[in-house]
């Protein structure tokens, strides 16, 4: 698809995702709409890295909890607004990002490495946050009740889903110029072959330095979102591997390095989680067992995942009239 | 007279017991074609490594338009005009030919548009324009050198490091190839090649360095290099040459 074409996708994905609230007034419809988003925010931070710069991160959770715990931080110890506190949130989680990807590419920690060495910092991150003052330890943060727009809090879910669909735009508008411009190419270059880039003078270390910048700033703004709806946070919410991995695999399910697959695989996977609860909900446990068949089927018959399925039934299509691949 | 494009003195680099490199010294005037021959593991990809920055020397320094460029990481050698193709080719599998290149061409231009178009002409003169849509993934052999070629080529080099471009293609591919090399050379672009075909090394290069276990041996004119004793010795093992007087003496008395 050609760019131009793309950016009116976005678009017609904006306005109807922003007029459901228009639509429908049910709680339970728009609760699921705004997790939905949120799902894919930060299936989309982590796709900006992993899925264009191939940098497989386990430790998302990482700028996620930073930012979420900035966003309390900011307004109980600091008084300040929240919208301000959104700002240093995404900001503060960009620079977490840029620290622990100085190290790591500094070092050239490439695959396993890099996966094991932001696993490992997002456990040290959590422990500090049980342990710290500022933090409240293991009890956590709690944001108190002020409802109006100008706190970044809202009466309905409307004006969450609203703020969280800003984000998905912002971060679907950053993958399109990865897909479309110049730091994108060397950064999927760098991917496909370091060497080969470096040799035609792509800066390696520059680029991912970037995309771990840019990742880590959307899932601060996911994390600071997360504090604004529920507010409250703790380390483990923060700082634990659920939010690494929800991060990974939505991503992976839809398609990495796509600009839709994150979004495609966030919602489905979501669809998939509410709709097994719902259905086996007496049972405990038998959701998760059928979410992970379903991810396990995924994985195995969709290796590119939901955004390449067009691509799979094209190309079967075409060795079954025996016309050339690709 | 102006210093040549790129000097290396003295270089040598060892990995543990092994001297892969042992104080070479070799200068390559801007606008020559010349070539770089040597038995197989006699370094010569090792060289190019060194002067291309993905290796640093132990000893020894590499000037490249008039800056000292030693242990200099690729990427700037790149922007300050030298740049390398990989002898075990290097795509952007994922990518296509066009994406391929343009990549190369961004080196100077920022606009994704404009490189992409830029990459249409590059193909064409490497030959690659039928295949501009395909996956790298996809091309063969000798379609993934040329796209090795041209996406070197599109960083608009002043020196272009050719690792056996040749290497690995049937005689009617080399043949295609060889003019196209021929015509980097002549749009003006210094090309220093490794090379093992000597059907092309005979034709294309006006000077030849020859390399055996990490130490020049020979240099000069393709016809000189290949009848000079110790090349051939270097190739074809010790005490070859006077065997081969010998034998050559031997067919004239019978004659």
């Amino acid at each position: 698809m050609s760019g131009p074409r793309q950016l009116a996708g976005i678009a017609l994905f904006a306005a109807a995702v922003a007029c459901v609230p228009l639509v429908t007034a049910s709680g339970a419809t728009l609760n699921f709409v705004m997790m939905a988003l949120y799902a894919t925010l930060i299936a989309q931070a982590w796709n900006i890295l992993g899925g264009f710069g191939g940098q497989f991160s386990f430790g998302h959770a990482l700028f996620f909890g930073s930012g979420a715990y900035i966003q309390a931080i900011a307004q109980l110890q600091g008084g300040l607004n929240a919208w301000v506190a959104l700002g240093l949130a995404v900001i503060g989680a960009a620079v977490v990002g840029l620290f622990i990807g100085g190290l790591s590419f500094r070092y050239g920690l490439k695959g396993s490495y890099f996966a094991l060495v932001t696993l490992a910092f997002a456990e040290v991150f959590r422990i500090v946050a049980l342990s710290v003052p500022f933090t409240g330890g293991g009890v956590g943060l709690m944001l108190p009740l002020r409802e109006a727009p100008s706190n970044l809090q809202f009466a309905t879910r409307a004006g969450y889903l609203w703020v969280v669909l800003a984000f998905v735009v912002a971060a679907l508008l950053v993958t399109w110029w990865l897909r479309n411009g110049r730091f994108g190419a060397w950064l999927q270059a760098v991917r496909d072959n370091e060497d080969a880039a470096r040799a035609v003078g792509v800066n390696p270390f520059r680029v991912k330095l970037g995309a771990i910048g840019i990742s880590a700033a959307f899932m601060g703004a996911a994390g600071a979102f997360y504090v604004q709806v529920f507010q409250y946070i703790d380390p483990g919410i923060a700082y634990g591997s659920s939010t690494s991995v929800e991060a990974l695999v939505g991503a992976i399910v839809g398609g990495v390095g796509t600009l839709w697959g994150p979004v495609l695989g966030a919602v489905v996977l979501h669809l998939l989680a509410d709709l097994t609860r719902n259905l086996f909900g007496e049972l405990p446990g038998i959701n998760m067992v059928i979410y992970g068949t379903v991810l396990v089927l995924i994985v195995i018959f969709l290796p590119r995942g939901i955004a390449g399925l067009g691509l799979s039934v094209r190309q079967l299509w075409a060795s079954a009239k025996g016309g050339p691949r690709g | 007279m102006a210093e040549p494009l790129l000097v290396l003195n003295g270089i040598s680099r060892s990995f543990g017991g092994l001297k892969a490199v042992q104080g070479v010294s070799l200068s390559v005037a801007e606008g020559s074609l010349s070539a770089l021959i040597g038995p197989n593991g006699a370094g010569k990809t090792t060289l190019f490594a060194l002067m291309s920055g993905f290796l640093k020397p132990d000893t020894g320094t590499v000037r490249f338009a008039g800056q000292d460029i030693t242990g200099r990481e690729p990427h700037r050698n790149a922007l300050l005009g030298m740049t390398r193709t990989f002898q075990i080719v290097k795509p952007f599998a994922a990518q296509t030919v066009r994406e391929n290149i343009a990549v190369g061409v961004h080196l100077h231009e920022r606009s994704r548009g404009a490189a992409l178009r830029r990459a249409d002409e590059v193909a064409q003169r490497v030959g690659l324009a039928a295949q501009l849509d395909k996956p790298a993934s996809d091309l063969t052999v000798a379609g993934r050198k040329r796209l090795e070629l041209a996406r070197a080529l599109a960083t608009e080099p002043r020196l272009l490091l050719l690792d056996e471009v040749l290497a690995g293609l049937n005689p009617q591919e080399i043949a295609e190839m060889m003019p196209v090399v021929r015509g980097i050379a002549d749009g003006g672009v210094t090309v220093l090649m490794i090379e093992h075909v000597m059907q092309a090394v005979m034709n294309l290069a006006e000077h030849v360095w020859v390399l055996a276990q990490g130490q020049l041996i020979a240099e000069g004119s393709p016809a000189e290099v290949t009848s000079n004793d110790k090349v051939v010795e270097a190739y074809l093992g010790h005490g070859t040459a006077a065997r081969l007087r010998k034998a050559a003496a031997a067919k004239g008395v019978n004659a």
